[in-house]
């Protein structure tokens, strides 16, 4: 057949062309799913509460009786803000999920054969986890009041912020390790075992200040470590806090002696989250 | 082409796009020596065909006979080891996301959001194929249309039945007008009635969209509906041909007669020269043209004719004939099995 070895015609070539506009139309479609089949599982928006709620009560008033009071600051206080990035953390890593449900229900096959970029639909997946991760997460600041922790509008908008640079590392993370494990149980496992051990030693629930050296060290190695300071910054910079409270009550994270400033922090997470992207969009339904 | 009053007509919807380029051949598909290895396995050993536009081509054989995976490589889910293959104008290896911009495709296995409407997983696919903006609702419409679901729309996927299901993905192919629709066992675990609805929408967008369908089946009465048949086993193609064709070449048709004396019409339709068998309660006279042979037989016969069946070769007949075995039935999994012969005899 040799009309098959004719050249092509330039104008076929370029229908191969990514087109930005309809990559971001993508981004934006597969975005608007998550969210869709967000709203519509109420009861996973209720279970995403459950835990924190349980964790700011039980441990914030148990442990407040022990560690007491410093200058009207006490634990419930602060531990808050690591109970809201523990909210946002569970969720960005289990909207993951989805991927792995996806694919066990063939809808993945649908995107992958589209004429579309992995990319695209894996940026898509990571905003549309991130933001559900941080609705949620904002969702936790009404019970602020409750706790005597005090918002201001700018407030509100600087934690939305942090929340949703943390919710794309995460979901990011989560999408790396679903993009490779096959199986729902594995993928539950997998994230089980590795979101508790990095929410612990991310200083959501204790100060970094004054640890053993081991332990000192792996909060350091942590990622979430740096996700967690700024947002704990963010919300103490309107809390009423006496010297002695900040003392105790300290944020900031430091390194051989060296205490970061919060945008090195915050380059720290967005690093993070590039690097694991990139690994996602690499590790997404490869051909065959 | 017929297209009904106010339907689009094929390639309406691309007119933005830079389809001006694509060749104009009448070829919807052209493969030539395609194959593939997996290993050690041959999957597809060096086939080659064509599909015109507009044809509804039905690649029939067993299970493993390598149907899938020539699918896969024409859809550029799967690389060819060898050889060359063009879908739509755009070749498969070079080109492969032109190719699936102008290709519909429906797995055997539902690939539909169960969370999300009807309405819902089509916008996700006009979306992702790049269907105009302005275009999105016209084209969900009409695709809703053609396989009566518009009053469904709005409901979420989960709770459609398997058949409803199928068909809305077979809209879903549709959405973004393609010039190939391929349908890789479209009817497998759907009873009869559906089957058959679902192959009156597939007939449908044919006739009103112009598009080429492509379908692999191990079903000898879904083959039926092709213009054409590749019978393919172990990788390669051994027969290619319209059914009738393939039928004819393959034995000639059973008229069957049940007249007031038997013997007596036997040794008279013996003695005109027909070739005739005597079962207990008829007789079978195997002639070519059997239907346009019956006024010769019943005269020839001298006595009353009761009864007068004309009995056709069957696709499993050709099949038999050309792989020198019956068609494998599917795999366990699927649960309905069609009774092969349902729509074979054809009676009068």
């Amino acid at each position: 057949m040799t009309a098959l070895d004719l050249p092509y015609p330039p104008a076929v070539l370029a229908d191969e062309r990514q087109d930005l506009l309809s990559e971001l139309r993508t981004v934006g479609m597969v975005w608007e799913r998550e969210l869709i089949r967000f709203a519509r599982t109420r009861t996973r928006i209720l279970s995403g509460f459950t835990q924190p709620i349980l964790f700011l009560f039980v441990l914030g008033y148990g442990m407040t009786t022990l560690v007491g009071t410093t200058g009207g600051f006490d634990f419930k206080k602060f531990v808050f803000p690591g109970i809201v990035a523990m909210t946002v953390v569970s969720t960005a890593i289990f909207s993951a999920i989805s991927i792995v449900w996806d694919r066990e229900f063939g809808f993945l096959r649908e995107m992958l054969v589209a004429p579309v970029s992995r990319a695209a639909l894996v940026v898509g997946k990571t905003l549309g986890g991130a933001s559900v991760a941080t609705v949620q997460g904002t969702i936790m600041l009404v019970l602020a009041p409750l706790i005597g922790v005090h918002l201001t509008a700018l407030l509100v908008v600087e934690v939305i912020a942090t929340e949703l640079l943390m919710a794309v590392a995460l979901t990011t993370f989560g999408v790396f390790v679903a993009s490779r494990i096959q199986k729902m149980e594995g993928f539950q496992v997998v994230m089980q075992l590795l979101l508790f051990p990095m929410l612990f030693l991310s200083g959501a629930l204790f100060p970094l200040k004054g640890l053993p050296t081991w332990l000192a060290v792996i909060t350091r190695i942590n990622p979430l470590t740096y996700a967690v300071d700024p947002l704990r910054h963010v919300v103490f910079a309107v809390q009423h806090m006496p010297p002695a409270a900040a003392a105790r009550f300290s944020t900031g994270v430091s390194l051989f002696g060296y205490t970061l400033p919060i945008g090195v922090e915050l380059g720290i997470v967005c690093t993070f989250a590039v690097v694991f992207l990139s690994l996602a969009i690499a590790g997404f339904g490869r051909p065959e | 082409m017929t297209a009904t009053p106010g339907a689009l007509s094929p390639g309406e919807l691309d007119t933005s796009k830079p389809l001006t380029a694509v060749p104009q051949r009448s070829l919807a598909i052209e493969v030539s020596a395609l194959s593939k290895r997996y290993g050690e396995v041959q999957a597809v050993h060096s086939v080659s065909f064509s599909v015109e536009r507009g044809e509804v081509f039905a690649f029939l054989g067993p299970n493993g006979a390598g149907k899938s995976t020539t699918i896969k490589m024409l859809c550029t889910l799967a690389r060819p080891s060898a050889g060359r293959a063009r879908v739509a104008g755009f070749d498969v290896v070079r080109q492969p996301k032109a190719v699936r911009r102008h290709i519909g495709l429906v797995f055997q296995d539902q690939t539909l959001d169960d969370q999300l409407t009807a309405e819902e997983n089509l916008r996700f696919h006009a979306v992702l194929y790049r269907v105009p903006h302005d275009q999105v609702a016209r084209r969900i419409d009409r695709v809703l249309r053609l396989v009566a679901l518009e009053d469904r729309r709005r409901d979420l996927v989960g709770t459609f039945s398997g058949g409803m299901a199928r068909r809305l993905e077979i809209a879903r192919g549709m959405l973004h007008t393609p010039s190939v629709l391929f349908l890789d066992e479209p009817t497998v675990g759907l009873d009869p009635q559906t089957r058959a609805l679902m192959w009156e929408d597939v007939l449908r967008m044919r006739r009103e969209e112009g598009v080429t369908i492509f379908l692999t089946t191990h079903y000898m009465d879904e083959a039926e509906y092709a213009d054409r048949i590749a019978i393919i086993d172990h990788g390669q193609i051994v027969a290619l041909d319209t059914p009738d064709q393939l039928k004819h070449q393959v034995a000639a048709d059973a008229v069957e007669l049940v007249t007031a004396d038997d013997v007596v019409a036997e040794q008279r339709l013996a003695a005109a020269g027909f070739q005739v068998r005597r079962d207990p309660e008829r007789l079978v006279i195997f002639t070519a043209n059997g239907e346009a042979q019956v006024a010769r037989i019943v005269e020839s016969a001298g006595v009353a004719v009761r009864n007068v069946h004309v009995h056709r070769p069957t696709l499993d007949d050709v099949f038999l004939h050309y792989t020198g075995r019956q068609i494998r039935e599917g795999p366990a999994e699927r649960s309905v099995a069609m009774p092969l012969r349902a729509r074979m005899t054809r009676r009068r």
